[in-house]
Formats: C-alpha cells, sequence, structure tokens
C-alpha cells in the first residue's frame, strides 16, 4: 500500500479533564489522552487498542473535535481543526464521520429510517429531495437493508441491522475520514463478522481513512492496517499489523497479546498476567506510565518518560529497552 | 419467536399510551367529568338564552326556583348564566396561560441545557428569582400595572409559570443531550438549531406534557384567586373566582348559599379532574417515571 500520504497529523494532543467535587473538594485533571503524536495515512484503517478508560474513544472524538482538545493541533488535509471557526467546522464535519459504539442509543427515536440516513444530506442541502432519497435508496441497499424498512423507527430493528443504519448515514456523505469508535462491541458475536465485512467492503469501495477503536485485538486485527496501543492516555507502540503481532516490543503490547485466548485446549501458552488495574488517570505514574505494572520495569523507568522511536521498519515504540534494541538493530 | 413479540410490542408504543391511559380508572372518569364541563360552558351559551349580564332589580338575592335555577345575585343577574360564561373564562385563562408559559419556559430551558455556560447561568438564574417571589403578590404587582382585565390576568399568570416549565425541560435537556444520537448528529454537521428541535426537543417532551395538564390547574386557581381578591377578570365580565367575590359578606356565606357553592364546587371539580388526568397522562406516558 502506497502510505506516503498523510491525512491526519496529530502533534502533541491533550486531551484533559477538570476533575473535582461540587463542593470544592479537591481539584485536579484527568489526563485522558496526554501528548499523543499520530500520523494516519490516506486510505489506511488504523486500530486504536487499549484497556477500558485509556483514552481510546476520548482520543477518537478529539480528533473530531466532540470534545475541544486541551492543546495540540490536528492538522486534516492542511487545516488545524482546533482552531476552525464554527462555520468553518460545520463545513469540515461532511469530511469526516463518526460510527458510536452503541447502536441503541445513536439512533434518534424519534425519526424514521428515511429521515435518520438523509439528515446529512438535509443538514449541508445536497441535491433535491428526490435525489436524496435515491441516494439514501441506493446506500440502504448496499448496507443490506430492504426497502420495507424505509419508514419504520430504530427501535423496530436489532442491533446488527441498526449499526448497519448508522454506517449507512456515516457513509452518505461520502467522507474521507471516519471514526468507528468500537463499532461491533455492542453485538452479538454472530452479526459482529457480518458488520466487520461489510465496513471491509465499504472501505475499499468508498475509499475512507478510518480509525477503528477496539478493546478487542481479534477484531482489529481483522480489519486494520495498522495497530496503535493506548495505556494510560499515551501511544506505546504503532507499527504495522502483521509486525505488530508477530513482533511485539513494548512489555504492555506482549501481555496484551498473550491474553488472546486461543480456541484449542491442547494449545498451552505461557501468559504473562499483568499485577493490577490501570492506575487512575486521575494521578498517573511518574516516568513511564507501565512502570507500575511491568515486570521489567527499573529505577529509569520511575523517573524518566520514554519517548516513541523507530525501532526500524515504521515500528515506533516508547519504551527504554527497546531504545537499546532499536539501536541494536 | 421472542423477539417477534418485542417487535410488536414496541410497534404499537401510542397503543400501548392509550391503552395504559385507559386502565387508569380516575383519569377516564376525569376525562369524562371534565368533557361534560368542557362541552356545558362551550355550546350551552350558543342553545340556550343566557343572559349573564342583566340585572333585575325585581329578583335581588333571589332563591334557586322558578326561571333562576341557580338564584341571582346582589343585582339581580342569573347565577346560572354566570357560572357557565365564568367557566369560559377560567377555562380560557387556564390554558392560554399555561400555553404562554410553555411558549417562553420550553424555549429557554432547551437553550440553557444544550448551551449551558452563561446561558444556563442567565435562564436558570432568572428562574430562581421568579420562582422564590410568593407568585401571588408577583401578580398582583403586575396586574396593578396592567390593569385588570382577562388579557392582562392571562399574560401575568402565564409569565409568572415559565419558571417550572424551563426547570423541567432543562433537567431532561442535559441528559438528552449525551446521548450518542445528539453527539452523532453534532459529528454529522447537523445546525444547532435543528438539533434542538428535531433530537431533543421531542426526546424531552414528556415531562412537560404531563405539566402542562398541572399547570392548567394551578393557573385556573391563580385566576380564582386574583379575581376573588379584586385583581383578576373585572364585572360585568364573569368568572367563578369573581362570583365567588361577590359572596364576600358574611350575611351571602351564611344566608345565601347558592351564590357560590355551585361556582366553588364547580372550580374543585375541574382543578381535580384536570389532575387526574395528569396523573393519568403521565403514568402512561412512562410508568417508571415519578415526578
Amino acid at each position: 500500500m502506497n502510505r506516503q500520504e498523510e491525512l491526519i497529523k496529530i502533534q502533541n494532543l491533550k486531551k484533559y479533564f477538570n476533575a473535582g467535587n461540587a463542593f470544592g473538594g479537591k481539584k485536579g485533571k484527568v489526563y485522558a489522552v496526554d501528548n499523543v503524536n499520530l500520523d494516519i495515512y490516506r486510505g489506511e484503517t488504523l486500530g486504536l487498542v487499549g484497556e477500558s478508560g485509556c483514552g481510546k474513544s476520548t482520543l477518537g472524538r478529539t480528533i473530531l473535535r466532540l470534545n475541544e482538545a486541551t492543546e495540540g493541533e490536528i492538522d486534516f488535509g492542511g487545516k488545524d481543526i482546533n482552531r476552525l471557526k464554527r462555520e468553518e467546522l460545520r463545513q469540515m464535519r461532511r469530511r469526516m464521520q463518526m460510527i458510536f459504539q452503541d447502536p441503541y442509543s445513536s439512533l434518534n427515536p424519534r425519526m424514521t429510517i428515511m429521515e435518520i440516513i438523509r439528515s446529512p444530506l438535509d443538514a449541508f442541502k445536497i441535491g433535491t429531495t428526490e435525489e436524496r432519497e435515491e441516494k439514501v435508496l441506493q446506500l440502504m441497499e448496499r448496507v443490506g437493508l430492504g426497502k420495507q424498512h424505509l419508514f419504520r423507527y430504530p427501535h423496530e430493528f436489532s442491533g446488527g441491522q441498526r449499526q448497519r443504519v448508522v454506517i449507512a448515514k456515516a457513509l452518505i456523505l461520502n467522507p474521507e475520514f471516519v471514526v468507528a469508535d468500537e463499532p461491533v462491541s455492542a453485538l452479538d458475536v454472530s452479526v459482529r463478522s457480518q458488520i466487520l465485512n461489510l465496513m471491509k467492503e465499504l472501505q475499499s469501495e468508498f475509499n475512507f481513512t478510518c480509525l477503528f477503536i477496539s478493546h478487542d485485538l481479534s477484531v482489529v486485527k481483522h480489519i486494520s492496517n495498522r495497530v496503535a496501543v493506548m495505556y494510560l492516555g499515551q501511544i506505546v507502540e504503532i507499527t504495522d499489523k502483521r509486525e505488530l503481532y508477530e513482533n511485539p516490543c513494548h512489555p504492555y503490547t506482549k501481555a496484551l497479546l498473550s491474553a488472546i485466548p486461543i480456541p484449542d485446549a491442547r494449545v498451552k501458552v505461557k501468559r504473562q498476567i499483568l499485577k493490577g488495574d490501570v492506575p487512575s488517570p486521575y494521578n498517573p505514574p511518574s516516568g513511564c506510565r507501565f512502570h507500575t505494572r511491568c515486570p521489567m520495569a527499573t529505577d529509569r523507568c520511575k523517573e524518566e518518560a520514554p519517548t516513541l522511536c523507530d525501532v526500524g521498519g515504521n515500528h515506533m515504540v516508547a519504551c527504554h529497552f527497546c531504545e537499546a534494541t532499536g539501536q541494536a538493530k | 419467536m421472542g423477539k417477534r413479540k418485542k417487535e410488536q410490542e414496541s410497534y404499537s408504543y401510542m397503543r400501548d399510551v392509550i391503552e395504559r391511559f385507559c386502565h387508569h380508572k380516575a383519569a377516564l372518569v376525569s376525562v369524562f367529568i371534565l368533557g361534560v364541563i368542557v362541552l356545558a360552558v362551550c355550546i350551552l351559551p350558543l342553545t340556550m338564552e343566557l343572559e349573564p349580564y342583566t340585572t333585575n332589580s325585581g329578583a335581588v338575592y333571589a332563591k334557586p326556583e322558578g326561571n333562576y335555577i341557580l338564584g341571582t345575585d346582589e343585582i339581580g343577574r342569573d347565577l346560572f348564566s354566570r357560572l357557565i360564561y365564568g367557566g369560559r373564562t377560567s377555562l380560557f385563562v387556564g390554558v392560554v396561560s399555561m400555553l404562554l408559559s410553555v411558549a417562553i419556559g420550553v424555549p429557554l430551558g432547551i437553550l440553557a441545557g444544550y448551551y449551558k455556560g452563561w446561558v444556563e447561568t442567565i435562564v436558570l438564574r432568572m428562574a430562581d428569582v421568579f420562582m422564590s417571589f410568593p407568585s401571588i403578590v408577583l401578580c398582583i404587582v403586575l396586574v396593578s400595572i396592567l390593569g385588570p382585565s382577562i388579557t392582562a390576568v392571562t399574560i401575568v399568570i402565564g409569565i409568572t409559570g415559565w419558571p417550572q416549565f424551563a426547570r423541567i425541560i432543562y433537567s431532561k435537556v442535559i441528559i438528552t443531550r449525551e446521548m450518542e444520537y445528539v453527539q452523532s448528529a453534532k459529528s454529522t454537521g447537523i445546525k444547532d438549531g435543528r438539533i434542538m428541535t428535531q433530537y431533543i426537543l421531542p426526546n424531552a417532551l414528556s415531562p412537560v406534557l404531563i405539566n402542562m395538564t398541572f399547570r392548567t390547574a394551578q393557573a385556573i386557581l391563580m385566576e380564582a384567586s386574583l379575581s376573588f381578591l379584586g385583581l383578576g377578570v373585572k364585572p360585568p365580565a364573569a368568572s367563578w373566582g369573581n362570583i365567588l367575590q361577590y359572596a364576600q359578606t358574611i350575611s351571602s356565606l351564611t344566608m345565601r348559599p347558592w351564590m357560590w357553592v355551585p361556582a366553588g364546587i364547580l372550580m374543585v371539580i375541574t382543578v381535580v379532574t384536570i389532575n387526574f388526568i395528569g396523573d393519568g397522562i403521565r403514568d402512561a406516558l412512562d410508568p417508571k417515571l415519578k415526578i
């Protein structure tokens, strides 16, 4: 794949939420996304994995400016999304869309399927009413919904069908960039692969770039070209899918990969079990954020935060040990 | 099989609502009684020859008999006619002032809940200011500025009612705005105005619908209080409140119950039935919702 052209360049992106209670108790910040640098290439699917609460969704939402970033730049096709004015931003939204996690709450219960899928066209006043409806029909057929569904309400559909509606709505404007925030984790296992395959097919048809957020490594393996691993608001490893699954460098990635269940009772895997929970992003550990759970942690890790560095072949890792191996290579 | 059943259930949401409402006995009876009152008030002036304004010096304080089925007042006006015409006024003031409160309160509440920030602060503090005055005192002040008339009373009661609606819908909007379908609409690039009217309003409206009934009842009582104090509907126009006002003397209260009992009873019945209907609508719309 030609990967040279960057669609999105994220630099030093930070999103802090103010914490503290209503009674003026201790105030502080939740470091949900802390200093993320990330390039997303045109046409690729970038998988973003991490535990619950590590800031994956916040990162996705901040890129689309559904959250205001605290600091940093998001360069989308030459424009800094964080600096756009209200109407500029709205025009920009035409080029980027989001697919939400829960198809049960991401459709307006008081609108018919037709109105829902048509709404982006209405918002940007594209074509006449007949043209819009024609386009809705085509797209509905493409995502596997029939004409008979047009004037029904979301509550009459199953989760899988709803997610098809969500996808149709996201794609009707032909966006360049789609953030899919755990689009299949609320679905039955049986429909999960259908939706994933549908997304894969649609991506080659519509040529959009996708940031695919998930906590499920096997899903990410199925759909993405590159994978970024996130831990406590920071990206710890990012590389091609194959490289990541065959040659993980960061101890956190290794632990994650060893936790994938293998559906064969005879295979014995040496699991690397992480101790404890993810530390609170309210008060993250000093130095390398993973040092509290890392089996290899040294004193240096406690004090000095590692930065992402290339260990060869577009494989970026944020770990003091890999810096050494990278130099050795 | 189970899925099919579930689909059919949700299919007929409106029918469910109506069915649940019909199971609410008190509400059903109330609809019937209120219907009779409303019909009487609307139709009787057209079919019967009612003369609420004609005085008859020969029949002052007449007892209920013969021509005057509910007797006459101190200047010989037919009390039955006045009761019917008064009902028109009272119901009109109740409904129109409630609609006015909704028209002011709902948009403000939605704006406050949707934009938050300074809009929220201004709207909510204004609501606090309004609510911290005893509303009857506020009404008296406003009426004394505008001068007592049906229009003035309606406007004044309407204005004092808005904070209730603003706060109710505000509390629902701050929940609805975080729903994923609103976020999704935002990320699609749908304009704020459309998000508020098509995504938030229809999903935040049910507590407002319920409170519309309660507010109507409240407004009818407020009109009566104002009229009773002489600040409401001005004679010769009739309202249930000012019928009661004419019976304020001790001799009327003790000796001539026909002057005030029918108006009082009718008002109580109206207010109680409206409240029951509100209860019924609330239970029917959402059995889990408690206000």
